[in-house]
């Protein structure tokens, strides 16, 4: 008789610079491990398919859609959210662009941008437009009709590449 | 002036807290068994299986709700908390399944197992209408029951409002008229799309409840809940944090009462959430077909509008039909019209329900309005922007009688839009000529031959702003700074920001001293919506009267402090003088002052409470004049310590806006939708690329620049939606296309290639310094003026949205014949 298979798994990784050990169900998305379990709410939810790009988290400095990620997937990876980028009382660049250009209304969006944008920055210091506007259409913005948005990510790269 | 968003830091860090994030102690969760069947009796729900799964505490049917107020709705009370004996359209909650986690909740309600006898399916306005089949088998209005002005139609012919307005005589009109031009369309079923969908998190004890949701008009939900729930106003209490978008498809009661009385049933604190899908179930807006018939004068001149509106409302009513009403005073436009006829039916089919959507019925209406005008400038041979110049109302001129005359200069509007429309087309000839290289020009020629442009205006004008109904209260601390608070929602648009600049101006303090929390009906004073454009104005209004009841507050208390008469106490740059200190340094009574940016030191007049008797300064930041002796008078901070004779204490003013004074003539506003659009069409393909937005924000001030251009950009790209992508598409019983895959909204590529945002600032607005609302206007026009430029680039008006590839390219085709 074989045993039935396990329904919770142990994962082992490091969020925001933190070492997480922590028993999850195979099924747990990584977004609900974030939200529900860890109390990291600034990751949202919303389409649930991919194509929105609301709950983009940075696994390994790649982005991923954490509410189509199984938690146990994290296992031995190192996450970043939108909570992990500040230096204490510093905001990260792309932080400061998006305040700075007014590119935000709602903000339910603005975590899962700010997230791509800093993967795109961190592959592409010297993105250019297209780059910048390839790599953001997959985040929806149901607010600001995305001209600003496209202005912080922009400032933000020249501001990084400045530096 | 433009200050930066006060909710900034909390949004880029994610800290912002929305109603998602919510939780309680010993919060449970629920999930909703939703009705797989469009139209059908309800003959048995088995949930037993569902009961006994891990983790359930509760399995909740409408039988299960004893005497609970089953049913809910604003104007027509017929929306059942769950599905009593038939549901009524697909996805329609049928029973409640509470489990201790999200996941226990999902995988029980899979177990409830449901059994329907079927109906008829009636999901088209048409078929409704002319079925003696009924969604609705018993009328539910009361005798009397009025919500505005809206009566509810008291039928049960599928009919869940009909409303009519007319003056002269339209038909007669008509058949006198020089032309006739007719345009008939048919506006999508369109979803609204906030991102955070709806959720709501509801504590029932004994006497009380506990809600947080993301409701646009947390004290409308508290007056249903507490009717529902036998309960006081005041035992019932709705907290709004954060929202994520809400653009009218949160208005009203959603979720909240299927929260509540899960908590009921369960014994616990319980959240509901929904995936994409059920926030499609859950509201819509109002598809519309809509027929107008103009006729004109030999002088092109307008003689006789007639227009019929078609509503597809879905299974419930909810806002609908206010919806419909509004639509109607918005069908006809800003033009001169002698004789009108507007009528209009809300049909209830077997769909989801359809509520408010930004817009509120305008751009369904102005979908065939405006595209009309174009016809008509075509058939005329008279330009379209001249067509409108020669038809169109002056500032002052009556839209509607007996409602506020015209507070905008459409004229001039229109010219700012051709001015921009010009230049960029000018600008493209000019860029392609001044390259001098003939190897460019032929490049363009070729690439233009398979692309052909066209460009056109619209022009709306929506009785906006709502009822004239808010309370403010300013707490000002005893260092001089102050709590403001409102029951504005925050989904976006920046009221807590804007607010905050007029409480700072009116104080004479900077926007850092005021701090603005979210919306708590236990504690936030009462506020009608937040919706109808109406934040900055209405509620300004009522800041700017709770500014100037905080300085007669402080005048009393420094007069009581120093033992004079408060005749005797003024209130001038911001500080508070015996008038013998200031008789010889001021002039200028009640002059209001500019003092951003001087922190209310004392630079500039103070623009509330001015000299005398409380009179209310304008705040208009004219010849402000300057108390040079800055050590004459008290800082509020030092009147407030002084009388309560230590480092403490506050104190409040309270402002009231209801129909009276600057609000006393409806409505509030005019909220002026003007805009300009040029595209291009592919031949091959029929993909429309939008070339050049303009928008005019004729907001009679800008509180905050930055925000309006927001709301006008934020709103015309969810017209650019409307009239290009986004259509929710019913096959039979079933919406073939509830997700973000299949339901295309506009993304960050389709942005127009050029944009150009006026604003116009008139001061011709009831609001304060002269400002009007924006959040709506800059949707209601973009519809019709796409659907026109691309009939003026294909050959063919459209007659339906939106114009997806595969219909542009039948226009194309059509033109051909």
């Amino acid at each position: 008789m074989t045993a039935p298979a396990p329904t919770s798994t142990v994962v082992r990784c490091r969020i925001n610079g933190r070492d997480v050990e922590m028993l999850v169900p195979v099924r747990l998305t990584v977004a609900e491990l974030l939200r529900d379990r860890l109390g990291l709410t600034g990751t949202k939810v919303s389409c649930e398919m991919q194509v929105c790009g609301v709950c983009t988290v940075l696994v390994d400095g790649n982005p991923v859609s954490s509410c189509a990620t199984l938690a146990c997937d994290l296992d031995g990876t190192e996450v970043l959210t939108v909570e992990g980028l500040a230096r204490g009382r510093n905001l990260h660049p792309v932080q400061e662009a998006f305040m700075d250009a007014n590119a935000l209304q709602c903000g339910f969006c603005t975590p899962g941008f700010i997230m791509m944008a800093v993967a795109l920055l961190d592959a592409h210091p010297d993105a250019d437009q297209a780059e910048v506007r390839e790599w953001m259409d997959g985040n929806l913005c149901r607010c600001t009709g995305y001209a600003p948005i496209e202005t912080a990510v922009t400032v933000a790269a020249s501001r990084m590449d400045a530096q | 002036m433009t200050s930066p968003r006060s909710d900034a830091w909390e949004k880029v860090t994610g800290r912002a807290r929305y109603a998602v994030d919510a939780v309680l102690p010993n919060m449970a969760h629920a999930a909703v068994v939703r009705s797989e069947r469009a139209h059908a009796y309800l003959t048995g729900i088995d949930r037993a299986e569902a009961e006994a799964a891990p983790g359930v505490i509760a399995v909740v049917t409408a039988e299960d709700l004893g005497d609970l107020g089953r049913r809910f709705g604003h104007i027509v009370p017929d929306h059942a908390i769950l599905a009593v004996d038939k549901v009524r359209y697909y996805g329609e909650p049928v029973a409640v399944v509470v489990a201790e986690t999200p996941h226990q909740a999902a995988d029980a309600a899979e177990l409830v197992w449901v059994d329907y006898d079927d109906l008829p399916a009636l999901t088209d306005a048409v078929t409704a209408l002319a079925s003696d089949v009924l969604i609705h088998e018993q009328s539910y209005v009361e005798p009397g029951q009025k919500f505005l002005d809206v009566a509810p139609a008291a039928s049960t012919d599928n009919i869940a409002h009909r409303n009519e307005l007319a003056w002269g005589d339209a038909e007669a009109a008509l058949a006198a008229a020089a032309t006739v031009v007719e345009t008939t369309t048919t506006f999508p079923l369109v979803y609204g799309y906030a991102m955070e969908t709806y959720n709501a998190l509801a504590d029932w004890q004994p006497g009380s409840l506990h809600v947080v949701s993301t409701a646009q008009h947390p004290l409308m939900v508290r007056r249903e809940l507490a009717r529902m729930f036998s309960l006081p106003l005041a035992a019932v209490r709705v907290e709004v944090p954060y929202i994520g978008g809400g653009y009218g498809s949160k208005s009203y009661t959603k979720l909240e009462p299927l929260a509540a009385a899960a908590s009921w049933a369960a014994g616990r604190p319980v959240k509901v959430t929904t995936d994409v899908e059920a926030a499609m179930y859950t509201t819509r807006a109002d598809g519309a077909l809509v027929t107008v018939r103009t006729g004109f004068d030999a002088d092109a001149r307008i003689c006789a509008r007639d227009i019929d509106i078609r509503f597809d409302t879905g299974a419930y009513a909810d806002n609908s039909p206010l919806v419909l009403t509004k639509s109607i005073n918005r069908s006809f436009g800003p033009y001169r019209i002698p004789n009108l006829r507007v009528r209009g039916v809300a049909a209830y089919t077997n769909t989801s329900p359809a509520s408010s959507y930004r817009g509120f019925g305008a751009p369904q209406a102005a979908l065939a309005g405006e595209l009309n005008m174009d016809m008509a400038a075509d058939r005329l041979g008279i330009d379209p922007v001249e067509l409108r110049r020669r038809n169109l109302l002056a500032p002052g001129d009556t839209i509607i009688d007996g409602k506020r005359p015209l507070d905008a200069d459409l004229a001039a509007d229109l010219d700012a839009i051709v001015f921009a429309l010009d230049q960029h087309a000018f600008e493209r000839d000019a860029a392609v000529q001044a390259g001098g290289d003939q190897h460019a020009a032929d490049q363009h020629d070729a690439v233009d031959v398979g692309i052909r442009r066209g460009r056109a205006v619209a022009v709306t004008a929506s009785d906006a702003g709502a009822s004239p109904i808010s309370t403010a209260q300013v707490r000002m601390h005893a260092d001089g700074s102050v709590t403001l608070l409102v029951s504005s929602t925050e989904m976006g648009q920046g009221s807590r920001t804007a607010l905050a600049q007029i409480a700072a101006r009116e104080l004479c303090v900077s926007i850092e001293a005021v701090a603005v929390g979210q919306s708590d009906t236990r504690f936030t004073p009462f506020e009608w919506t937040t919706g109808a454009s109406r934040t900055t104005t209405v509620v300004g209004l009522a800041v700017q009267a709770a500014c100037a009841d905080l300085w007669d507050n402080l005048r009393v208390k420094a007069a009581e402090s120093a033992g004079v008469p408060v005749d005797d106490v003024v209130v001038h740059g911001g500080r508070v003088h015996l008038a013998a200190e200031v008789s010889n340094t001021v002039s200028g009574l009640g002059a209001g002052g500019d003092v951003v940016g001087e922190h209310g030191t004392g630079l500039g007049a103070g623009a509330a409470g001015a000299l005398g008797a409380g009179e209310r300064g304008t705040g208009a930041a004219d010849a402000a004049p300057v108390v040079k002796d800055s050590g004459s008078g008290l800082t509020p901070a030092e009147v407030i310590r002084q009388w309560f004779g230590a480092d403490a204490g506050e104190v409040v003013g309270v402002g009231v806006v209801r129909r009276d004074g600057a609000t006393a003539v409806l409505p509030p506003f005019w909220e002026i939708g003007a805009v300009g659009v040029e595209v291009s069409v592919d031949v091959a393909t029929g993909e429309v690329t939008v070339e050049h937005l303009v928008t005019v924000g004729d907001v009679g001030h800008a509180v905050n620049p930055d925000l309006v251009k927001g709301q006008d950009l934020g709103a015309a790209t969810q017209g650019l939606g409307i009239a290009l992508w986004e259509e929710m598409v019913y096959d039979g019983e079933q919406l073939t296309n509830p997700n973000l895959v299949e339901y295309r909204v506009p993304r960050l590529r389709d942005t127009p290639r050029r944009i150009t945002s006026v604003l116009a600032e008139r001061g011709d607005g009831a609001g304060p310094y002269g400002a009007k609302g924006a959040g709506e206007g800059a949707l209601n026009p973009v519809p019709a003026a796409v659907a026109a430029a691309v009939g003026r680039a294909v050959g063919v008006w459209p007659t339906e949205l939106p114009l997806t590839p595969p219909r542009v390219w039948s226009l194309l085709q059509q033109a051909q014949q």
